[in-house]
């Protein structure tokens, strides 16, 4: 599908903001003929997505083992078969999400009719991160494509195998002239940054959320963020302590060693049921990674040096040094942290403020499991929490009085790949949301349309200005039939 | 009280918990629609001094549109508030999942002069039908107004969760240095980018309702009848919402060259039989604005294409419903939203120019189209872009809750009224649940060729050799 023009990617040394403005002017020329309107186009699209994951699968799982030493396991289940199934899902609802939809008009405006006609946005950024770098890229694209958008993928630079298969793949795959990948590091989002767009989606932290917001603002753009948090994981005693301790792990060290926006951060649970959870959490990690975890092949590494320096220094305080009950060996050199549980580390420890993302895993302890709630709502509104319980009330009350982006009781992470319900933050977390309808949702326009005759007329509505008129508008806005039918028939007379 | 004061009261009475129940949300919209029923005469007496606002429009346009939208949040809170269930895929069974409704937290309002009450009250009935605390920023423009809302939202709401507070800029720049959980925006582009700018540093997501030059495409009409109805309505659409100083009020017309002398006649006839005593239009709102207005008409090629009106009174504030035709298009009146009673009208050869007109110009709040052409509607709904079309008639769409009320582009992004007003102001949790009766073993590590397999035939909904496994026969 080469379209025999410029490159579908840019990258490296030049891609200035005149380079930017001219990539963009010329997507925006492309959407502007149509081209991405089609159920056809967008179809095709995604279909062709599907077979550059089939086709490209060993290339992909390659490049996630060079960035992040990712096992196959999880590039499938995390990465490769959650872009498949977004597309299968896109695919099968395209034609309905693409429909307008007809909602009823009232007696104040009758006779009317209404509906709201979704329509892309137009040209839009997607920055994604690194340690999902395959998912959190064509995550959002296959939305940006369902919903008819011409679309720029920004990459990490921080997962730079990955970033260079897109760039080189997806082009033998997609529409070059609608769909652009740019490889860089902070000059080229920079760049990018500048321009106007219709719409920014960030997958990422904070920081450089608040520095996509700023820049957006120029122009007006609206933007998701998806940044990240600390998602704690309160648990309760009366439980089946083996399945939650296996569901925590899987969660933490199986998700790219921890460092994703939803692994579970910290936990939480009573002074009296912590030595049995460290118990069975020492039994599973050493089920799922053996005696020394170093020599297990289904662990990620640390993404990079910067990480790893930062998280081993979450360990360089000595109050928090001497909490470790399990793990703490580092090996500089292959990038490997051991999954390490500390128990009772301070409440103002760095570990406890800043989200670790990695394969550390505090653990906190509280009188009555009802106080955890008053500790997670003492920090910013992460992405996801957790509980694990069998108490209903204690299910309820949680869901009730602890906010975060998304809830799971009895397990973790899984929620996100529910394509029936929204996955985003709140508060710090972030604003937006996408997957399934949503994804399509985050990239359109919801346009209203209210159609009228000229069967019946209000002269009520106008000048001159009469009691009687008054007298009528009050009971046609209040939905008053009798008004109404007084109304169609030009009553009252004259003026 | 000082506005660290307030914000941390806002904040106590969030985090009480109170605002969260269905009781207190309906008390509260119970009595915001006390106020509109008891202290009519008060608003009315308020816009009149604010701007000059008849009360039969002010009544139409502010307060019964407001009384409407409570008796729709009263009807719904109920089931706004509500978990929705949604479905799961069989992969991921047994698992239920639902979305949660709940309240941001504390929400700031900003709100604009034109249409004072109304744009105060819209936004604030959907924070309170969400649950949040809210404090209430009414312009300093329109100071009768604002002393109405502060007095009385302190009397009948609870004033300790619903603030208003007043004052300019200054106190803008001084809210928005403040971390909030939403920021409701209403306004012109250049503060949404302050305010944008401002939200930005503390992630605060953001609405931002604008404006814009929103369109009127007039056609031929077959019938004289439907023309008479279909020029009242642009009458109606450009000098009865608050004399053109609306967001939603049709700024400039474009029509078929053969066809103007017609349409402007009508206009003529109509301006006259509507606007017989000049208290049935409202006043230009200040000195500031009539000055700008005024200039608009300086440039000697715009005043040679005045065909009606042009005149002025600085002391009444009062500019008399203006015609154009065809002043230069990259004179300012054809550039910036004009906001007041001056309407060019753009001849065109053929109607459907029209579509590439609004193309090459910046997305309107509204494109309105007069027409009943099948063909030509459908084009403009597919390639022009806007936050609403309405065909035959304006302003009107504002009254209809089951439609979505924002911008696009510059005009904005978000939107409210009806639903989409609480959702505006509410976070959709997912909720997942999960009991410890089913264990997928084959996710945990150690890893192997096998496990892998066993998801692969799961992710290609090969239940079978799901269910072999599942019942442990492999």
């Amino acid at each position: 599908m080469d379209s025999g023009k410029k490159p579908a990617t840019m990258g490296g040394g030049g891609f200035d903001g005149e380079r930017a403005a001219e990539m963009v002017a010329e997507l925006r020329e492309t959407f502007r003929s149509g081209r991405t309107r089609s159920l056809e186009w967008r179809a095709a699209q995604l279909k062709a997505l599907v077979r550059m994951i089939e086709e490209k699968e060993s290339d992909i799982m390659g490049a996630l083992y060079a960035d992040l030493a990712k096992p196959q396991l999880e590039s499938y289940l995390h990465e490769i078969s959650l872009v498949k199934s977004a597309c299968s899902f896109a695919l099968k609802q395209l034609k309905r999400w693409m429909k307008p939809e007809k909602v009823p008009a009232s007696i104040t405006t009758f006779p009317s009719t209404a509906e709201i006609v979704s329509e892309p946005l137009g040209v839009v950024l997607i920055i994604s991160a690194w340690n999902y770098p395959v998912l959190l890229s064509l995550d959002p694209v296959i939305g940006a494509i369902a919903a008819g958008n011409a679309v720029v993928l920004k990459p990490s630079d921080l997962a730079p195998a990955t970033s260079s298969l897109f760039a080189r793949i997806l082009p033998d795959y997609i529409d070059n002239s609608c769909i652009r990948v740019v490889e860089g590091s902070i000059p080229e989002a920079t760049a990018l940054l500048e321009q106007k767009w219709d719409k920014i989606f960030y997958t990422g932290n904070g920081n450089v959320g608040r520095i996509v917001m700023t820049a957006a603002a120029k122009h007006l753009t609206p933007v998701v963020l998806e940044l990240g948090g600390k998602s704690p994981v309160v648990v309760d005693s009366n439980i089946d302590v083996k399945v939650a301790a296996r569901r925590i792990a899987v969660g933490k060290w199986g998700c790219n060693n921890g460092q994703a926006c939803i692994a579970p951060d910290y936990i939480i649970t009573t002074k009296s049921f912590a030595p049995i959870l460290v118990d069975s959490l020492k039994r599973t990690l050493e089920k799922f990674y053996g005696e020394d975890a170093s020599e297990s092949k289904d662990l990620s590494r640390i993404v990079n040096a910067d990480h790893f320096k930062r998280l081993t220094s979450l360990l360089d305080d000595e109050k928090v040094s001497g909490k470790i009950v399990h793990g703490g060996q580092q090996d500089e050199k292959h990038l490997y942290i051991a999954p390490t549980l500390l128990l009772d580390v301070p409440h103002d420890s760095l570990i406890m403020k800043e989200e670790i993302f990695g394969p550390l895993l505090p653990i906190i302890t509280v009188d009555k499991v009802e106080d955890s709630f008053d500790v997670i709502n003492s920090k910013s509104k992460p992405l996801a929490a957790y509980l694990f319980t069998k108490d209903k009330k204690l299910e309820e009350k949680f869901v009730k009085i602890v906010s975060a982006g998304g809830m799971l009781i009895n397990d973790t992470v899984l929620h996100l790949a529910n394509p029936y319900l929204p996955f985003g933050g709140v508060g710090e977390s972030g604003f937006g949301s996408y997957h399934g309808k949503f994804s399509f949702e985050a990239f359109s326009h919801k346009k209203a349309v209210l159609s009228r005759g000229f069967g019946g007329e209000t002269s009520a509505r106008y000048p001159p200005y009469t009691p009687q008129k008054q007298k009528l508008l009050r009971q046609l806005l209040n939905g008053s039939i009798i008004a109404l039918f007084l109304a169609l028939i030009g009553w009252p007379r004259g003026g | 009280m000082e506005l660290e004061g307030v914000l941390a009261e806002l904040r106590e009475s969030f985090e009480s918990g109170r605002t969260r129940s269905l009781s207190w949300r309906q008390s509260q919209l119970r009595a915001l629609s006390d106020i509109l029923h008891k202290e009519e005469e008060d608003i009315f007496r308020a816009l009149k001094a604010d701007l000059g606002k008849h009360k039969t429009e002010a009544y139409r346009d502010e307060v019964g549109a407001t009384i409407k939208s409570l008796n729709h949040a009263l009807e719904n809170v109920k089931r706004w508030m509500a978990p929705t269930k949604v479905g799961v895929p069989m992969v991921a069974f047994p698992t239920s999942a639902e979305v949660v409704p709940e309240p941001l937290g504390v929400v700031l309002i900003f709100s604009s002069w034109n249409i004072p009450i109304g744009l105060s009250l819209e936004p604030l009935i959907g924070a309170i039908s969400a649950g949040n605390a809210v404090l209430l920023k009414p312009s300093e423009l329109a100071p009768a107004s604002s002393n109405f809302l502060a007095n009385n939202v302190s009397k009948y709401l609870d004033n300790k969760a619903i603030k208003v507070i007043g004052g300019g800029p200054d106190v803008g720049e001084q809210l928005l240095e403040h971390k909030w959980d939403k920021i409701f925006f209403t306004g012109s582009p250049r503060v949404g980018r302050i305010v944008m700018t401002a939200a930005a540093k503390h992630l605060t997501p953001v609405v931002l309702e604008l404006g814009g030059k929103c369109p009127a495409i007039f056609d031929s009409l077959s019938s004289s009848r439907e023309r008479k109805m279909a020029v009242e309505r642009v009458v109606g659409g450009k000098w009865g919402p608050c004399c053109g100083q609306a967001c939603i009020a049709i700024d400039y017309m474009l029509v078929e060259d053969k066809f103007a002398p017609i349409l402007v006649d009508l206009l003529k006839e109509t301006i006259r039989k509507f606007f017989v005593k000049p208290d049935y239009i409202s006043r230009v709102v200040n000195k500031q604005n009539f000055e700008r207005l005024s200039n608009l008409l300086k440039d000697p090629s715009v005043a040679a294409s005045i065909v009606h009106g042009g005149s002025l009174d600085s002391e009444k504030l009062f500019i008399e419903p203006t015609i154009l035709i065809d002043p230069p298009l990259d004179a300012e009146i054809m550039t910036e939203e004009i906001f007041g009673p001056l309407l060019p009208i753009i001849t065109l050869k053929k109607i459907e120019e029209s579509i590439q007109f609004i193309r090459a110009r910046p997305k309107p709040l509204v494109v309105y189209a007069f027409t009943n052409d099948e063909k030509l509607k459908r084009q403009i709904i597919a390639e022009t872009s806007s936050g609403t079309v309405a065909f035959n008639d304006a302003i009107i769409q504002y009254l209809l809750e089951t439609i979505p009320f924002g911008g696009v582009g510059q005009s904005g992004f978000g939107h409210y009224h009806g639903k989409f007003s609480f959702d505006v102001f509410s976070h959709s949790k997912a909720v997942v649940r999960r009991t410890f009766l089913t264990e997928f073993s084959f996710r945990n590590p150690p890893w192997n060729e096998r496990k892998l397999q066993l998801l692969r035939s799961i992710y290609h909904f090969d239940y079978f050799q799901f269910l072999l496994y599942f019942l442990g026969f492999k």
